[in-house]
């Protein structure tokens, strides 16, 4: 699995963890701008179904993705205890509805499993790694290859 | 400030410069050129040309010093800018502006027509400088790099020097001198390449040794030298120190004139110089500041206007303003800075809103203090929003002047007679979309030249003028700005249009179509008229590249044309891409709203005036006609819930092409300014959608764009019509 070139064998990386679709995920930490309470979105036109709207971030249009929908693991009903990662992605800035957020992990880039070549139905360009927290597994996201799809189709 | 920053400052300076030379240029060749206008014109090109050595330009300096030379000619009578050479000083305006482009993209290149250019600037002035001085400076071109200061031949307006003349310079440079850098033994090097120099020193302010500050300068200096060259000249060597120097010219060396006409005027008469300044009127030395009385003796020549704008110049060591006549200072700001304030502002106008929405909730009595107190507040928001706007709009002259430049390219390459005439250059429209517009502007400019003036003798045959007239005329409109294209030729050749979208499979062969819609048919993608191909338009990409492009911007584009008289391209643009006034709409429960620019009206018809028609298709019966109407729930894929819940109210709206539409919504519930938030950037295009705004409660609400709804109707009637006809055809093959 392709690894971003930022990441020394030899160094440690942080993320953070959270819960969508039931699922263990975790993002770097660098690609995170705020972590902020669901509020009521704005319905987009012609959208992509995971692409549940548009909210306002002080004054900027941002789009918001239910990620366990567009990872396919079911659409999440969202309520006020969800909550909205607002992720960097390039020049774009996108939310990710997610059930909960969990911790930072400080991991250590040796001991980052790479993902095994997985059965069908698993999206394997998705998810570039594998991080061992206690007795739990946290995916490691390729935020650019989980986004873009949802978001080009429109354009 | 380092040297990038100098650079930068001095691309902007070229910019204007170049701005007040196509000015100048342009009020010649309308023939209103006065001797103020010709010494603008000379000033622009002499202050890159200095600038420009400083920074080592070479070729930029090579250049501008013979089009100096030959504007220089021109300025001093010597030369008479007829219709060639006014040819000649445009076309050597555009190569100018073309070298400025390439010195900042920092690409050694030169414009492919600059030799040529270059060679009729050189051949005309041979012919007519017969100074000889002139072929010298000219010859030391050749070999300096990059000090402008030799290049200076014909700075003066005083005819050629009439042999050596002996000059004293008075050069006080002040404390800061040597920590500015500046160095005297070079200027004194400059100086020696003119003629024999003596310097003395002059310590009578040297202070005491207690108060001496080593870092300080506190001497001055007089220079004494002969030479040939012009006073200018000599100034040149003191670049950007000129302030600090007087120079008085002591009279010939040997036998030249006594008599040196137009004296200058700030010459320092020192006792010994009176031979030189004084004529017999005034036998007596001259005040220091009479320099007029000599020059009345000479009321004939343009000598007096010049010299009155050298001291300025030189007032001026840097060239920047480029223009004498008195101009308003002027701010210069990163547009970093503006834009962010008006991101500011607009967050103020939205915050605004909510406090509103927030007070009239909190049920405050509409006559209550608080209630004044937040119109008052209003009033305010919206005027520092207009303010700020107002920074950042500029006038669409420079827009203008670059099309003239379009028009002589292209008439040159075409071999065409076209004028363009240009009107409400002062219209003021955002920074951006100034910008933004030079595309399609260009691009419809060629189109008028290439497609739409007719030859040469075709126009004679049709009894017009042989040459073809282009008018482009910018005006503000209700809140819009309005820029127009018309040409006086052919107009669209209709049939051939026909013809031409029937050949591509654009419209079906048997289609029906208004003159209006033909029109609209150059519009589609991928059409291109021009029965051949031209190097200049015609590539294919057409006129739906600039519908496209103004669309972008928030404008529209129309056509209208006569056969045989011409063709009219009108643009309509907001004045910003900011802000709008809209209105604010529901539709299932999603809050939207519609651009108050393209509403005719609001109505609540009765149910009769609804009249079905087709599977699903709706008119409403408004006074007479019939209006489609579009569901923009269903559209928009609103419908989540199913049925049809619009019928409540409808907003009718008028396309640019003048086509109306109802588009049905539940309710209406506002008028107001929205702050325009592009949805591009962190999402996309949405079809039917053209921005989004953020509202008083905080929530976003998505911006109608009526026009694609419109096409989107058109569209739909015209599948209606094509399925009804496969449906005609099955049936007649199946009977």
């Amino acid at each position: 699995m392709n690894r971003p070139a930022h990441w020394d064998e030899s160094g440690s990386v942080e993320f953070v963890s959270f819960v969508a679709g039931g699922q263990s995920f975790c993002i770097e930490i660098t690609q995170i701008r705020e972590i902020r309470r669901w509020t009521p979105v704005t319905a987009l036109p012609h959208a992509d179904s995971a692409v549940l709207g548009v909210i306002n971030l002080r004054g900027a249009v941002i789009p918001i993705v239910d990620l366990a929908q567009q990872l396919g693991l079911g659409t999440s009903e969202a309520t006020v205890r969800h909550v909205v990662i607002v992720v960097a992605i390039g020049t774009q800035t996108v939310g990710l509805l997610v059930d909960s957020v969990s911790e930072i992990l400080a991991v250590a880039v040796d001991t980052i499993c790479d993902a095994p070549p997985m059965s069908k139905g698993v999206d394997s360009d998705c998810i570039i790694g594998l991080v061992s927290v206690e007795d739990e597994m946290s995916r490691v996201l390729a935020l650019d290859a989980v986004l873009p799809r949802a978001l080009e189709d429109v354009a | 400030m380092s040297a990038d920053n100098l650079k930068a400052m001095f691309f902007v300076e070229c910019e204007e410069l170049l701005e007040s030379l196509g000015e100048g240029l342009q009020t010649m060749e309308d023939g209103e050129a006065d001797s103020e206008t010709l010494h603008a014109i000379f000033r622009a090109v002499h202050s890159i040309k200095g600038t420009a050595g400083a920074f080592g330009f070479d070729t930029l300096v090579t250049f501008t010093h013979h089009y100096e030379t030959v504007l220089d000619l021109i300025r001093s009578d010597q030369l008479e800018a007829d219709g060639d050479i006014l040819r000649l000083l445009l076309r050597s305006s555009d190569i100018l502006a073309d070298l400025v482009e390439l010195a900042r993209s920092e690409d050694s290149g030169r414009p492919e027509a600059m030799d040529s250019v270059l060679e009729s600037l050189i051949e005309i002035s041979k012919h007519h400088g017969d100074d000889p001085g002139e072929d010298e400076a000219q010859s030391a071109d050749v070999d300096l790099t990059f000090e402008p200061v030799a290049f200076s031949p014909l700075s003066l307006d005083d005819g050629p020097p009439a042999g050596a003349l002996r000059y004293r310079i008075r050069f006080e440079p002040g404390t800061s001198f040597f920590r500015n850098g500046h160095d005297l033994g070079q200027i004194l090097a400059e100086l020696e390449k003119a003629g024999p120099v003596t310097v003395t020193a002059d310590s009578a302010t040297l202070p005491l040794l207690s108060d001496f500050d080593p870092g300080e300068c506190h001497l001055a200096w007089d220079i004494e030298i002969e030479t040939e060259a012009t006073e200018a000249e000599l100034l040149d060597a003191f670049m950007f120190l000129e302030e600090f120097c007087k120079v008085s010219e002591l009279g010939p060396v040997a036998g030249g004139l006594p008599d040196l006409g137009g004296g200058l005027p700030d010459l320092d008469p020192l006792p010994e110089a009176a031979p030189a300044a004084e004529l017999p009127a005034e036998p007596a030395a001259p005040e220091p500041e009479a320099p007029s009385p000599p020059r009345k003796t000479d009321p004939g020549r343009a000598a007096p206007e010049p010299a009155a704008a050298e001291p300025q110049k030189r007032a001026d060591p840097a060239g920047a303003t480029g223009g004498a006549t008195p101009k308003q200072p002027m701010l210069r700001v990163d547009p970093e800075r503006v834009d962010r304030l008006i991101n500011t502002v607009g967050e103020l106008i939205i915050n605004q809103a909510v406090i509103s929405q927030r007070i009239v909730e909190a049920g405050f009595d509409s006559n209550s203090d608080l209630m004044g107190d937040l119109d008052d507040f209003q009033h305010l928001a919206r005027e520092i929003q207009e303010g700020v706007m107002a920074i950042r709009a500029q006038p669409v002259k420079p827009l203008f002047q670059r099309m003239q430049r379009i028009v002589r390219e292209t008439v040159d390459a075409l071999g065409k007679d076209v004028t363009l005439v240009t009107e409400g250059e002062n219209t003021e429209v955002d920074k951006t979309l100034v910008e933004r517009l030079a595309d399609p502007l260009t691009h419809m400019i060629r189109n008028a030249v290439d497609h739409g003036i007719e030859r040469r003798e075709i126009r004679a045959q049709a009894g017009k003028p042989e040459k073809g007239t282009i008018r482009l005329a910018a005006a503000h409109r209700s809140g819009h700005v309005q820029i127009e294209i018309s040409d006086d030729g052919a107009g669209v050749n209709r049939p051939r249009v026909f013809e031409k979208a029937v050949e591509k499979g654009l419209i079906p062969a048997d289609a029906k179509l208004s003159d209006g819609e033909i029109d609209n048919l150059l519009f589609m993608p991928g059409f291109s008229t021009a029965a051949e191909v031209t190097n200049l338009s015609g590539r294919g990409v057409g006129m739906d590249v600039v519908k496209t492009a103004i669309s972008a911007l928030g404008g529209r584009v129309a056509i209208s044309s006569m056969p045989g008289k011409g063709t009219t391209f009108t643009i309509s643009m907001p004045l910003t891409l900011a802000v709008m006034d809209g209105m604010v709409v529901h539709i299932c429960g999603e809050t939207m709203v519609v651009p108050l620019a393209s509403i005719v009206e609001t109505i609540r018809p009765r149910p009769d005036d609804i009249k079905p028609i087709g599977r699903d298709g709706r008119l409403l019966f408004i006074r007479g006609t019939y209006v489609p109407i579009a569901s923009l729930s269903r559209m928009l894929g609103l419908l989540r819930q199913g049925g049809d819940s619009d019928g409540g109210v409808f907003v009718l709206v008028r396309s640019e092409s003048d086509d109306l539409v109802a588009l049905a919504v539940d309710d209406i519930s506002d008028q107001r300014q929205v702050v325009i938030k592009s949805l591009e950037g962190n999402y996309g295009a949405i079809p039917g959608i053209s921005a989004a705004t953020i509202l008083g409660d905080g929530r976003v609400a998505l911006i109608i764009d009526t026009e694609a709804i419109l096409s989107q109707v058109r569209r739909a009637g015209a599948e209606a019509a094509q399925h009804k006809e496969m449906f005609h055809e099955q049936a007649s093959a199946l009977g």
